[in-house]
C-alpha cells in the first residue's frame, strides 16, 4: 500500500519534471531571441576599446584601451560640450513645460459636455500616433519659408514683410522643437493625469462641496495634491532621461541652419558612427550615454525610495 | 454670489475656447493637406483653406501607380501585419509560459526580459549585431528584433496572473493540453490586453523607419515613411526632377508641383492611421492606464 503510494508519487514527480523541461524548451527560442537582440549588442561595447575599422575583423584591430574615451572628453571635448548642452537644454525645456500636461488634464476634467470632452480627447491624442516623418511633413507644409501656410497668411495680412524661416532659424530652434514636442505629446501625456484624477476619492470632492468650496479652491486643495505623486514620478523619470532626446525628431528637423542647436547626443552618435564611419568613437559615446542614464535612473530611484518609501521603477 | 457666477462662466468660456483651438490645431493640418492634395494645383497656389477647389485626384492616381510607392506601401503594410502577428503571439505565449509554476527559473527569466527596458547598447553595437546576424538588407530586420518586447511581456504577464486558476483547472480535468489551454482559454480571456498590444505594435511598425535608414538600402525593402522623408528632404530642384519623372506621362497642361506630390504621399502615409484611429482610441487609452499602473 505504502510502496504503491510512493511509486505513484515518484511517477507524478517524473511527469512534473518532464512538464518543466517542456516549458523550458518552449521558452528557449524566446530567451535566445532576447539574448541576441538585447544582450549581444552590449558585448559590442568592446569595439570602443579597439581601433576598429569597418571591414577589418576585430581580431586584427589594435587594442587602444581608453583612447576613444580620451578623445571624447579631451580632444573632441568642445564637440561633446556643445552636443551635451543641446541635449540638456532641450530636455530641460521639455521638463519646464511639463506642468502644461497637468493643467491640460485639470481643465479637461472640469469640462462638463461629455461629447465635447470625448472629441477633444480623440483629436488631441492623434498627433502622438503619427510618425516623426509625418510630423515633419505637417510642420513643413505650415512653417516652410517659401509657400508655408503660416508665412502665406502672415504676408497676406501684412503682419510680415519678409517670410520668416521658422524651420531654419537657430535663435528659436530650441523653443520651436519644444513646441513641436508639445503639439505631438500634450493630449496623450495628459491622459495619465486624467487617470490619476479619476482615482481621487470622490468623497473628498463631496466634502469640499458641502463646505462650500469654490471651483478653484477645490482644484487647488484636492485635485492638485491628488495628482502630485504621479507628477513627481514622471518628473524623476524625465530627469533620468535627460540625455535621451531621441533620434527621430532631430534627424527629421535637422538642417544646416539649425545644426548648432539641434545636434543632440543621439544625433551625434549617428553622425560619428554611420556618416563618418568612426565606429569605435561612436560606440564610446553611446556607452557613455547609457551608463550615465542608468546611473541617474537608479540614483533617482534610490532617493525616491528613501524619501517616499516607494520606488519609481 | 454674482461675482462667482461671472467667474464661473468666464472660466467655462475660456476652457471651451482653449480646447476648441487646440483640438483644431491637431486635426486641421491633416484636413488642410487633404483638401490641398485633391485640388487643382493652380488653385492651390492661390491658397485653399476650407474646402477643395477644382477637385481632382490625378496626383493620387499617379502616385499609387508608381512602383516605388506601391512597393513601399506593401513593405510597410507587411511589416505592420506580419510583425504584429509575430510579436503578439510570441509575447502572449512567452508570458503564459513564465506564469506557470512548473517553469524553471521563471523569476530569473522574467527579470532577464524586464532589464531589456533599461539596456541600450547604443547605435553602433546594435548596428554591428544586426549585421552579424545577417539582417542587413533583409525584411526580417523589421520584424525579428521585436519578437519579444519587454513592456508587452510585463502587461501580458500581469494580466494572465489575474485570470482565475479555476478556469484552467477545469480544462486540465477535461484533459486539455498546454496549447489547447493557451488557445482556447488564455488567449480569448486576455483579448482586452491583446487588443491593446496589437494596436500599439501595429502603429509602431507602421511608423518605423530608423531600422530602414540604418540597415536597408534595397529599394524593394524601402518603407513608406522613409520614402516620404527622402522626398521631403530632397532639394527643390531634385524634387522637381522626381516629380517630372513620376508624372512623365501627364499632359503638359496639367502641372503637378513637388508640393502636390509631398501632400499626396503624406496623406497616403497618414491614411491608415486616420482610418483605424477613431476605433482604436479606447485601446490606446487602456494601454497607457495599464502602463501607468506598472510604471
Amino acid at each position: 500500500m505504502e510502496a504503491k503510494a510512493a511509486t505513484g508519487w515518484s511517477r507524478g514527480r517524473k511527469k512534473k519534471r518532464k512538464y518543466s523541461i517542456k516549458l523550458l524548451l518552449m521558452a528557449l527560442p524566446f530567451i535566445v531571441a532576447v539574448f541576441l537582440f538585447y544582450y549581444v549588442p552590449l558585448f559590442g561595447w568592446i569595439y570602443g576599446f579597439y581601433d576598429y575599422k569597418p571591414g577589418i575583423p576585430l581580431a586584427q584591430s589594435e587594442f587602444v584601451g581608453l583612447k576613444y574615451l580620451r578623445i571624447a572628453f579631451m580632444e573632441q571635448g568642445m564637440d561633446l560640450v556643445r552636443v551635451l548642452k543641446n541635449s540638456l537644454v532641450l530636455s530641460f525645456l521639455g521638463i519646464l513645460v511639463s506642468p502644461a500636461y497637468v493643467l491640460f488634464a485639470i481643465l479637461l476634467n472640469e469640462m462638463r459636455g461629455k461629447w465635447f470632452r470625448k472629441w477633444v480627447q480623440v483629436t488631441t491624442t492623434l498627433p502622438n500616433f503619427i510618425s516623426w516623418v509625418l510630423v515633419y511633413s505637417v510642420f513643413y507644409v505650415f512653417f516652410a519659408v517659401s509657400d508655408g501656410v503660416v508665412n502665406n497668411v502672415l504676408l497676406k495680412l501684412e503682419w510680415l514683410h519678409n517670410p520668416f524661416n521658422f524651420l531654419g532659424n537657430s535663435d528659436i530652434a530650441w523653443a520651436f522643437q519644444t513646441l513641436v514636442g508639445l503639439w505631438k505629446g500634450l493630449g496623450w501625456g495628459a491622459i495619465i493625469y486624467l487617470a490619476a484624477i479619476a482615482g481621487i476619492d470622490q468623497e473628498l470632492y463631496d466634502a469640499a462641496k458641502v463646505d462650500g468650496s469654490g471651483r478653484f479652491r477645490t482644484i487647488w486643495h484636492i485635485t492638485v495634491p491628488g495628482i502630485m505623486p504621479t507628477f513627481i514620478v514622471l518628473l524623476l523619470l524625465n530627469v533620468s532621461n535627460m540625455l535621451n532626446n531621441g533620434f527621430e525628431q532631430f534627424y527629421v528637423f535637422y538642417n544646416a541652419l539649425v545644426a548648432d542647436k539641434l545636434e543632440v547626443i543621439d544625433y551625434y552618435v549617428y553622425k560619428i558612427g554611420l556618416e563618418t564611419n568612426d565606429f569605435s568613437y561612436s560606440t564610446v559615446l553611446g556607452m557613455f550615454k547609457t551608463v550615465v542614464s542608468v546611473t541617474v535612473l537608479f540614483s533617482v530611484n534610490w532617493i525616491a525610495k528613501k524619501v517616499r518609501g516607494e520606488s519609481i521603477i | 454670489m454674482r461675482r462667482e457666477r461671472i467667474l464661473d462662466i468666464s472660466f467655462h468660456v475660456f476652457n471651451y475656447t482653449f480646447f476648441a483651438i487646440f483640438a483644431l490645431c491637431c486635426v486641421y493640418p491633416f484636413y488642410y493637406i487633404l483638401i490641398n492634395s485633391v485640388s487643382d494645383p493652380i488653385m492651390v497656389t492661390k491658397g485653399i483653406y476650407l474646402w477643395p477647389k477644382g477637385f481632382n485626384v490625378t496626383v493620387y492616381q499617379e502616385m499609387l501607380g508608381q512602383r516605388s510607392i506601391s512597393v513601399a506601401f506593401g513593405v510597410s503594410l507587411s511589416r505592420a501585419v506580419l510583425g504584429t502577428i509575430l510579436t503578439v503571439f510570441s509575447c502572449a505565449l512567452f508570458s503564459y509560459i513564465i506564469t506557470k509554476k512548473e517553469m524553471p527559473f521563471r523569476k530569473t527569466v522574467y527579470r532577464f526580459v524586464v532589464v531589456t527596458l533599461y539596456l541600450n547598447a547604443g547605435l553602433i553595437p546594435w548596428y554591428l549585431t544586426m549585421k552579424m546576424l545577417g539582417l542587413k538588407n533583409s525584411f526580417l530586420l523589421y520584424i525579428l528584433p521585436s519578437v519579444i518586447v519587454g513592456f508587452f511581456v510585463i502587461l501580458m504577464k500581469t494580466f494572465i496572473e489575474q485570470i482565475p486558476v479555476a478556469l484552467e483547472e477545469a480544462a486540465v480535468v477535461e484533459g486539455a493540453g498546454f496549447f489547447t489551454i493557451f488557445a482556447k482559454i488564455i488567449f480569448p480571456v486576455s483579448l482586452p490586453i491583446i487588443a491593446t498590444i496589437t494596436v500599439f505594435n501595429a502603429v509602431n511598425q507602421w511608423n518605423s523607419w530608423m531600422d530602414n535608414l540604418f540597415l536597408v538600402n534595397d529599394p524593394n525593402l524601402q518603407t513608406l515613411q522613409l520614402t516620404l522623408l527622402n522626398f521631403l528632404k530632397q532639394s527643390e530642384a531634385l524634387a522637381q526632377e522626381t516629380t517630372r519623372r513620376m508624372m512623365g506621362n501627364q499632359s503638359a497642361g496639367h502641372q503637378i508641383s513637388p508640393q502636390n506630390v509631398k501632400m499626396a504621399i503624406t496623406m497616403i502615409v497618414t491614411a491608415p492611421i486616420l482610418l483605424i484611429y477613431p476605433f482604436m482610441q479606447k485601446y490606446f487609452v487602456k494601454g497607457i492606464m495599464l502602463g501607468a499602473v506598472k510604471g
